[in-house]
């Protein structure tokens, strides 16, 4: 198939950037979408262009790396789904694609599409961790934790960090991130004794990061490759509640 | 949590939007019902002596303080949210993702919190501004039968702003549709700014929320549409 | 052999903690083995700085194992002990790891797990809050620990959160999208690193009295595999150029089920986890050139290939030998799909098994052929849905209804940078840690060991033998970065980033590591002969002059510019690729996932030759395409040696 794509193109962080349209042809629909990136850029560079920056790495929707915006949507229109499991059978020939950087003040672009996601580092070095260490650990099963509960805790450790949903909420919020590593921690019970200092010292970190308020709109849930529930922000809301206002 | 993280935290601030909202749709509920009363058809009887207790025990006027401190809270809090939220974007999408990840209503809480503003200044000036301040069109009493109090005639008042009165029924109409729309979202989202969690809580508050939101509309909008067909006299 | 490890903690020497502060220590890499040192490291007192390329230091890519870690706690009460792991994992490597160093593994294996739960990892666990094991990769005993099928993420995850911790307590100083580019050695001992900064191009220099490197395996030199687009060897390489001694490079893991090639555009291959062969049933047509769909090929025109020739383990053979069998049918010609480079992985049976139970089960006696395989595919769905839907996603086919086709694909590097017990490289001051390093898996690597072995090192091993270095070295002050020493070797890495930039040729990175990739997955890939390595080191020397007359990088130096960053790696994979086609000619013998057409049985299976091969090859690099062999000899105190045998 052929297709126009719309990109975005900027050089660096300090320079404003602009869409540049590019016609690609003959793309086979098992192709990735990445690998018809892989080839435009080949195609730009035997053209001597300047080929597209974009961030990716494991190619298996797991490392969290890749972030593209397309036609509107973090990660193009599968859902839970990430930007390198998307194929292109789900184009057809003569379609036209947009593709975006994440936008939010506190994911600056870098260069085309890449952008700076180390505010979530940050936000995990405020408290997204249990402080134990190496070495002080107790019989693994000394500590059962009902299956039900480690579960759920699994299913919010799932995150993979790609900023998706702060991408698609309107207020560039990251409440879905946080309240991720929130829930986990939260409701495991080695988590207990940092419960307080940990909701309030991440949420306080986000904030001055530059990320919005969380207004419940469901964007962060529906476009999450992991399918992170919107039910953890209202458990942080929870913690944050009981820690600051509960004695 | 020091009060003024909750002003200024992005939790707090919605946990202060979440308690002041959930009080706003409690008054609503009552409003709801003591504004029923005019189809007593009793030439507003019932519903003259319901306002008139509003107005008349500390207790409905404290609470009265209560609710405008909560509208205003709501109101400050409500913009500097969104605007503190947009702010966080400054280079937008070309490319919206709309209605795929979200209701429209949902995205648009500040603009119907802006309709509702101006449908609140225009219902206030209607009817609490002469009930509490002026009087203007309040200035013969109204008295019952084995009742030595002089009444405040609010049913007529309220009659003769929407008999006749098409533009005002639509003005009121479009108002509650947009306040139908806010608590669409807003009901379900007060309990989970406040940490309501549970999947199970979570579903039954939103069917609350969309029940109690038809109910309560459909009343409001019913009062002015009986007045204007003459469904009550 | 069992007291090694405690004796060595016992008397190993100290460092103190007002002394631990002046010390520096850099870390490359950010891994399990990365994450975890630059952690316990930190934790310990040492000025840690580490360095990842990606974003953040969580997107190493052991985020993408998904199988599960062994440890030897015999929770299930089935008969494993230390001794059994350091016995399976000696037996799985086909005897070429050292005996002290996988005992030490099998040892701390257990703490590893009790270490992870401590930092929140959710592992799987049962109804009564106990953790949840599952067997894996044919051993006897279930020791396996898993967290879904993303048990990679959630240990890496783990450490991550462990080093955050330190980052913000200061002891760690953390450098994301920063690439390590050259090995400072002053006296002899490594001293610092020159790293590039992927965001500006600007080079920059770092001082530390000790180095580590945790950069990962090198499977990417095969240009498709399972790795990370941008996991790379450069790192280790220029260790190995700066003295450190390469091992065993020819030793390369080849998984049998992952999704085969669709077409020349692909860029890496997708792994489905290894348990998918615990149900299924692999087979081809019988008939050579078949293009019948496979539903349409009756059951006895279908030739179960593992089930005829290894009836004792059927489709339940290790890794490098159904990669082989795989590999073989393809070659003869029986191969399935549009490129004839898959077999078929059938879950038909496995539907009605499972669908018999089922209606077993709820009584439903009478229950027609089509209730019973819908009810076992309701179960197969339960067990294996997320591999299920992941398949479907790349190919766009239904497994469901279809045989999932399935081909080997190159997945894990055993061999890698020489270390001695202490994990200290030839070098002194330069440690080697996980995946980089050869210790641990001989010539075949176990399933689930490789995050063992990664959280090992870094979190029970460094803290103690680098404490061990460094102790002697506390009165070595901090080295100015100005030395000499750190601007002969920025000048040597900006000049070949010059010269890189230099060429202005024809032909792009990817292109000439596709060729890379094509040279060494046909000769130096699942079967090697001495004629195809001898080849594949001419072709890999033309390659390799020609990527130095006619790369083609667009972009500048002081940008970021990924074409770049990836001209540097493909060039160390070029050096890499001849070395390790250099090994595998060297080793004459068939062993692990080497496996040399020349030794092999009458009826076509692998022959190790220990009289001549017992030992792990360790190359000195000499020079350009120069090295010289070095050999540790492998004594099995504990373990004898015997022949596998899986018929």
């Amino acid at each position: 198939m052929n297709l126009t794509l719309k990109v975005w193109k900027q050089k660096n962080s300090a320079t404003q950037g602009s869409f540049e349209t590019y016609q690609v042809k003959n793309i086979s629909s098992e192709m990735s979408f990445l690998e018809m990136f892989d080839v435009l850029n080949e195609q730009l560079i035997e053209e001597d262009k300047d080929p597209i920056a974009f961030d990716h790495d494991c190619r298996e929707g797991i490392c969290g790396m890749c972030s593209m915006y397309i036609d509107g949507r973090p990660h193009g229109p599968w859902s839970q789904n990430t930007t390198c499991q998307l194929h292109m059978r789900a184009y057809k020939d003569g379609d036209t694609i947009v593709v975006e950087p994440w936008r939010a003040n506190a994911f600056p672009v870098l260069k085309d599409l890449i952008v700076d996601r180390q505010a979530f580092d940050r936000i995990i070095q405020a408290g997204g961790y249990i402080s134990v260490n190496t070495g002080n650990a107790q019989d693994a099963n000394n500590l059962p934790i009902e299956k039900a509960k480690a579960d759920e805790a699994f299913a919010s450790a799932a995150c993979i960090g790609c900023g998706a949903c702060v991408a698609a909420c309107k207020n560039s919020s990251a409440m879905l991130f946080t309240s991720a590593k929130v829930t986990q921690l939260s409701l495991l019970p080695q988590g207990e004794p940092e419960r307080k200092s940990r909701v309030l010292d991440m949420i306080t970190q986000m904030d001055k990061e530059g990320f919005g308020a969380c207004t419940n709109t469901g964007a962060c849930e529906a476009v999450c490759p992991k399918g992170i529930s919107i039910s953890n922000i209202a458990r942080l809301n929870k913690e944050y509640i009981r820690a600051g206002l509960i004695v | 949590m020091t009060w003024k993280q909750l002003f200024i935290s992005s939790v707090g601030k919605k946990v202060v939007m979440g308690l002041t909202g959930i009080s706003l749709v409690a008054f609503l509920l009552v409003h709801a019902g003591l504004n029923a009363c005019i189809w007593a058809n009793d030439d507003g009887q019932m519903f003259n002596k319901a306002a008139h207790f509003m107005g008349s025990t500390v207790i409905t006027r404290t609470l009265e303080i209560g609710l405008f401190i909560g509208i205003i809270l709501h109101i400050v809090q409500g913009y500097m949210l969104a605007a503190t939220n947009k702010a966080k974007r400054s280079i937008g999408y070309n490319v919206q993702l709309g209605n795929r990840g979200s209701k429209w209503y949902s995205r648009s809480m500040a603009l119907l919190g802006s309709l509702i503003l101006i449908f609140l200044a225009i219902h206030l000036s209607d009817f609490f501004i002469p009930s509490r301040i002026t009087h203007a069109g309040l200035e013969t009493p109204k008295f019952y039968d084995g009742d030595t109090t002089a009444y405040h005639d609010m049913y007529r008042l309220m009659i003769n702003r929407f008999q006749d009165n098409i533009l005002a029924v639509i003005i009121y109409i479009v108002g509650c549709i947009a306040l139908a729309y806010h608590l669409f979202h807003g009901f379900q989202s007060a309990f989970r700014s406040l940490g309501v969690h549970n999947k199970k809580y979570n579903q039954l508050l939103t069917s609350l929320g969309y029940g109690y939101t038809v109910v309560v509309i459909l009343a409001f909008i019913m009062m002015p549409l009986s007045i204007f067909f003459g469904w009550i006299s | 052999m069992s007291e090694k490890w405690q004796d060595y903690k016992d008397h190993c020497k100290l460092v103190n903690p007002a002394n631990k502060r002046k010390l520096e220590v850099i870390v490359i890499g950010t891994g399990l083995a990365g994450a975890s040192a630059a952690a316990a490291l930190g934790e310990l007192g040492y000025k840690v700085k580490v360095f990842c390329f990606q974003d953040s230091p969580r997107r190493a890519h052991s985020i993408a194992a998904q199988g599960g870690i062994n440890a030897a706690k015999n929770y299930q009460n089935d008969g494993d002990s230390v001794f059994r792991l350091f016995y399976d994992t000696i037996k799985g490597g086909d005897y070429r790891a050292r005996e002290a160093n996988v005992h030490r593994l099998a040892e701390v294996s257990a703490n590893i797990i009790d270490q992870c739960v401590a930092q929140g990892v959710p592992f799987a666990r049962e109804y009564g809050g106990m953790l949840s094991n599952r067997s894996f990769g044919g051993t006897q005993v279930q020791r396996t620990f898993y967290a879904a099928g993303q048990t990679g993420q959630q240990l890496l995850l783990g450490a991550y959160s462990a080093l955050e911790r330190q980052v913000a307590l200061g002891t760690v100083k953390q450098y994301n999208r920063h690439e390590m580019l050259e090995i400072v050695k002053i006296d002899g001992k490594a001293r610092g690193v020159i790293v590039r900064n992927l965001v500006t191009g600007k080079l920059e220099r770092h001082f530390g009295h000790a180095v580590l490197i945790c950069s990962g395996g090198y499977g990417n030199v095969f240009y498709l595999s399972t790795n990370a687009m941008g996991s790379n060897v450069t790192a280790a390489w220029k260790a190995h150029k700066q003295g450190a001694y390469f091992s065993n490079p020819c030793f390369t893991q080849i998984h049998p089920t992952c999704i085969p090639v669709s077409g020349d555009h692909q860029s890496k291959l997708t792994l489905m986890s290894e348990s998918l062969r615990n149900d299924g049933r692999i087979w081809v047509p019988k008939k050579q050139n078949d293009t019948r769909k496979a539903s349409d090929i009756p059951e006895d025109e279908r030739d179960y290939y593992l089930e005829r020739r290894y009836p004792a383990f059927g489709n339940l053979v290790p890794r490098d030998v159904a990669s082989r069998a795989a590999k073989e049918r393809c070659d003869a010609g029986y191969g399935v799909g549009s490129s004839k480079q898959a077999v078929y992985l059938d879950y038909a049976d496995a539907y009605v098994r499972y669908g018999k139970i089922e209606a077993g089960k709820s009584g439903k006696d009478h229950a027609t052929q089509e209730e019973i395989i819908a009810m076992g595919k309701k179960v197969v769905e339960e067990k294996y849905g997320n591999l299920f839907d992941m398949y479907a996603k790349i190919t766009g086919e239904n497994p469901y209804e279809v045989p999932m086709r399935i081909y080997p694909a190159v997945h894990y590097t055993m061999g890698g940078v020489w270390v001695d017990y202490e994990l200290m490289t030839t070098v002194e001051g330069l440690y080697c840690l996980g995946e980089a390093n050869f210790s641990d898996h001989g010539a075949n690597r176990l399933g689930a060991s490789a995050l063992m072995q990664g959280l090992a090192d870094g979190y029970f091993v460094i803290p103690y033998t680098l404490g061990n270095y460094l102790a002697d070295d506390i009165y070595a002050k901090s080295i100015s970065t100005d030395h000499p020493a750190f601007a002969a070797a920025e000048k040597e890495v900006s000049d070949r980033i010059e010269k890189l930039m230099s060429i202005k040729g024809k032909q792009t990175v990817e292109s000439l590591h596709k060729r890379l990739g094509k040279i060494m997955w046909e000769k130096c890939g699942m079967a090697r002969n001495e004629q195809g390595l001898k080849e594949a080191i001419k072709e890999i020397q033309a390659l390799k002059k020609e990527f130095w007359s006619d790369v083609k990088i667009p972009g500048g130096i002081n940008e970021m510019n990924p074409e770049l960053d990836k001209a540097n790696r493909v060039a160390d994979f070029i050096e890499l690729g001849e070395l390790m086609c250099l090994d595998a000619l060297n080793r004459n013998e068939s062993c692990g996932g080497h496996f040399r057409e020349e030794s092999q049985t009458e009826d076509g299976e692998a022959k190790r030759n220990d009289e001549e091969f017992m030992y792990v090859s360790q190359w000195e690099y000499k020079g350009d395409s120069q090295w010289e062999l070095h050999k540790e000899a492998l004594n099995y105190e504990v373990i004898k040696p015997t022949q596998r045998n899986y018929k």
